[in-house]
């Protein structure tokens, strides 16, 4: 006997099955949101149809709150903009100022700043490989991961003190010289990292089964890359390889010699991998500005207490884990920012969210989410 | 492609742009009227200006001034195309055709300076919620919630 | 504990605990503190550190759980923005008595670096939900993160199961049904204020 059961939908499909679509929001709090962001993905059985991003959780204001701050007093704010990677988002800060001050910078400033922000690239790709590795539900990957990763936040705490918002690149220089014994201890553990770095790969890449979670995932092709703003691994992954420090290079990069690894299909595992060699190329980086630092000062000499510069704009940016962080700043001559303007390359690569994901299924959202590499605190600022 | 052959280059192809460019800060910068605004980013994207950057806007006390950024990554060059819009009628032409990258970013200054842009897909805000009231980067935002911080210098 | 294990061991020569159940149950609650990780910001990294093979929190009996109902303490990391306000309360709610709260990192004690200048930050999550142990550091490190999972062991073990819990304040984020039903979030209730004329309007858009 057919039981006639009303249904709320009246799209029907081949065989006379009532259909209907699941509107599923995977909310702010999640275990495997990367940090808050709410997704609202429409899916068919399980196969997500459309996903929009909802962002603004972690919005705190930060470039209003730069207009009552003085020019170093904004240091401490860019840390928390990147978390992961405060010293380069201390250095794209110090940049724009040192472009609009007209502030020159000592060398040896110059080179602390490089081996800085290196080991910190390596530190932040670790912890995006490694939640690569938790999405897919290789939690090992995550703990080893975070494992290379403490070892580079032990080296800034002996420098800095602090282990995790640095504080430590300053407009002119740096806070403070590198204790005695640091360069080698940081030697010391770069010359074991390339080994380590190569384990993991082995390890986690190899695996026929994260080889067939990521593979064919969320896969960006080069024009979209370009016409959407995609920068850092994500563009690199598809093949488009731009590197600011190639292609703009900036500080003291000319010197050093090293590689741009660039993907093939743009898929989440060429994401990550690109992160993974990049990591072990930063360590060929770290070591050549190793042998060739020399002793001097770390802060440009007479420079005032409280920075006026004259009026104007300026915009500079450098490469981060994450692509092209930029920092546009509004003097009016007074010892305030008039407007500071973060330009975050996670707020542009998570645009491309609702492009990648349609036609994957639901463990894949978060995988792809993963491989876009969102922190939080610089998409929504 | 340094800023000097970038300057030849703009103005041997778009002469009548060329009086309006100029180089300050050691970045070359595009002012802009209102109505000149969208053609003159067809302009550059056809001149090779592939990549949008950003698109920001900076509340002058008269009006807001729109900056966007753009990057031509063959060539190796960077610019900024500037406009400004007046006060009392926030609206500008949206960059979304000419590249996609647009869209967050003017949602962005929509969302903090009430500046609309005509012709956008999805023109509502994106970091507040969506029934807040107000545009937090003005000048004259006022909010009984924010402490100023007091000042020490 | 101590004390009580010294008499049983004069009265029969053995090595017996004589406690009551309450004390029993409270020590036993208190080692196996499942949390829940409200990692916002900042301090979520450190709350991760904190859980990963440097600085185990499995031997404290701390295990991070996703899902609020399944959890005994939910640890607050890092800002709490306006927007996300109706989301955390949501989940605290959802948790089943008894249920603790650290509050990680100065974002969450009371707005920490972002208490100045800023118009959506919520100053200190104890605006929202009741804290038991306020944990500052900007970020904490994550050996401090465990002390203070100590620090609520102690304060567990120190108050009864049996007692039931005492809030000393309301705390006044609406939730669904309630007055103003239907406008949990408190900026959507102040717009709705605004557009039906009871309150002026703030900003710039005249």
């Amino acid at each position: 006997m057919a039981i006639d059961i009303e249904s709320r939908t009246s799209v029907y499909d081949e065989e006379g099955r009532a259909v209907e679509e699941l509107v599923l929001n995977v909310g702010p709090s999640h275990p495997s949101t990367h940090g808050v962001c709410r997704i609202i993905a429409h899916l068919d059985g399980e196969v997500v149809t459309k996903a929009e991003p909802v962002i603004g959780y972690l919005h705190r204001g930060i470039e209003k709150m730069a207009e009552n701050r003085t020019y170093l007093q904004i240091v401490p704010l860019t840390d928390r903009l990147d978390y992961v990677g405060s010293m380069y988002a201390n250095w794209a800060y110090c940049r724009a100022v040192e472009r609009l001050a007209g502030i020159g910078v000592p060398e040896r400033a110059e080179y602390l700043r490089v081996i800085t922000c290196e080991l910190q690239r390596v530190a932040s790709h670790m912890m995006s490989i490694g939640s690569t590795g938790a999405d897919t539900g290789a939690f090992t990957m995550f703990v080893y991961a975070f494992d290379v990763r403490e070892r580079v936040i032990e080296l800034f705490e002996a420098l800095t003190g602090s282990r995790l918002t640095y504080n430590y690149v300053r407009p002119g220089g740096v806070a403070a010289d590198a204790p005695e014994g640091w360069l080698d201890d940081v030697r010391r553990v770069v010359g074991q990292m390339p080994a380590r770095l190569t384990e993991l790969d082995r390890l986690f890449f190899g695996n026929t089964i994260a080889r067939g979670r990521l593979k064919g995932i969320g896969v960006l092709d080069v024009p979209t890359a370009i016409a959407w703003g995609a920068s850092g691994p994500v563009a690199r992954g598809s093949g488009v390889g731009w590197d600011l420090r190639k292609s703009d290079t900036y500080s003291l990069y000319p010197r050093f010699d090293f590689d741009v690894p660039v993907g093939e299909r743009g898929d989440a595992y060429d994401r990550a991998r690109v992160r993974l060699w990049e990591s072990v190329e930063s360590c060929r980086i770290i070591e050549q500005a190793l042998d060739q630092i020399e002793p001097g000062h770390v802060k440009a000499p007479g420079l005032p207490r409280l920075l006026k510069p004259r009026p104007g704009d300026a915009y500079d940016h450098i490469e981060s884990a994450r692509g092209s962080l930029g920092i546009y700043l509004v003097s009016d001559g007074s010892p305030r920012p008039y407007r500071m303007k973060v330009r975050s390359p996670a707020f542009c690569n998570l645009a491309l969210l609702p492009l990648l994901a349609p036609g994957h299924t639901m463990s894949d959202l978060v995988v792809i989410l993963g491989s876009l590499d969102p922190v939080f605190g610089e998409v929504d600022r | 492609m340094n800023i000097d052959e970038l300057r030849e280059h703009l103005c041997a192809t778009y002469p009548d742009l060329c009086p309006l460019f100029s180089i300050e800060f050691g970045d070359g910068v595009l002012i802009v009227d209102r109505g000149r605004y969208w053609s003159a980013a067809k302009d550059l994207r056809d001149l090779g200006f592939d990549r949008l950057g950003m698109i920001t806007a900076v509340d002058g006390i008269d009006d807001f001034e729109i900056v966007a950024r753009l990057t031509a990554r063959e060539i190796g060059a960077h610019i900024f195309l500037k406009t400004h819009v007046p006060r009392d009628e926030p609206a500008i032409e949206t960059l979304t055709d000419l590249w996609p990258a647009a869209d967050w970013q003017e949602r962005e200054v929509y969302d903090m300076f009430g500046i609309s842009f005509r012709g956008h897909p999805d023109m509502r805000r994106i970091l507040l919620p969506d029934d807040w009231v107000g545009h937090p980067l003005r000048k004259d935002y006022r909010d009984e919630r924010i402490i100023r911080r007091p000042d020490y210098i | 504990m101590a004390l009580v294990d010294k008499i049983g061991q004069s009265l029969t020569g053995a090595p017996l605990v004589l406690t009551n159940v309450d004390a029993l149950i409270d020590w036993s609650r208190g080692q196996s503190l499942w949390a829940m990780p409200m990692g916002t910001a900042c301090c979520a990294m450190e709350l991760i550190a904190a859980s990963f093979s440097k600085f185990d929190f499995d031997r404290l009996g701390s295990f991070p759980r996703p899902d609020p109902r399944h959890t005994d303490v939910m640890i607050v990391a890092g800002t709490i923005t306006r927007k996300m306000a109706p989301a955390v309360k949501r989940l605290w709610e959802q948790m089943p008595e008894p249920k603790y709260c650290i509050a990680m990192g100065n974002c969450a004690v009371s707005g920490g670096i972002f208490y100045y200048d800023t118009y959506s930050v919520v100053r200190g999550v104890d605006e929202i939900i009741p804290v038991d142990v306020y944990l500052s550091g900007c970020p904490p490190r994550p050996e401090a993160l465990q002390d203070a999972v100590l620090q609520l062991r102690e304060l567990i073990r120190s108050r009864s199961i049996a007692q039931g819990r005492e809030y000393d304040r309301v705390y006044t984020l609406p939730l669904p049904g309630g007055e103003r039903a239907g406008t949990t979030d408190p900026g959507r209730a102040e717009a709705a204020d605004v557009l039906a004329g009871r309150r002026p309007k703030t900003g710039g858009d005249e």
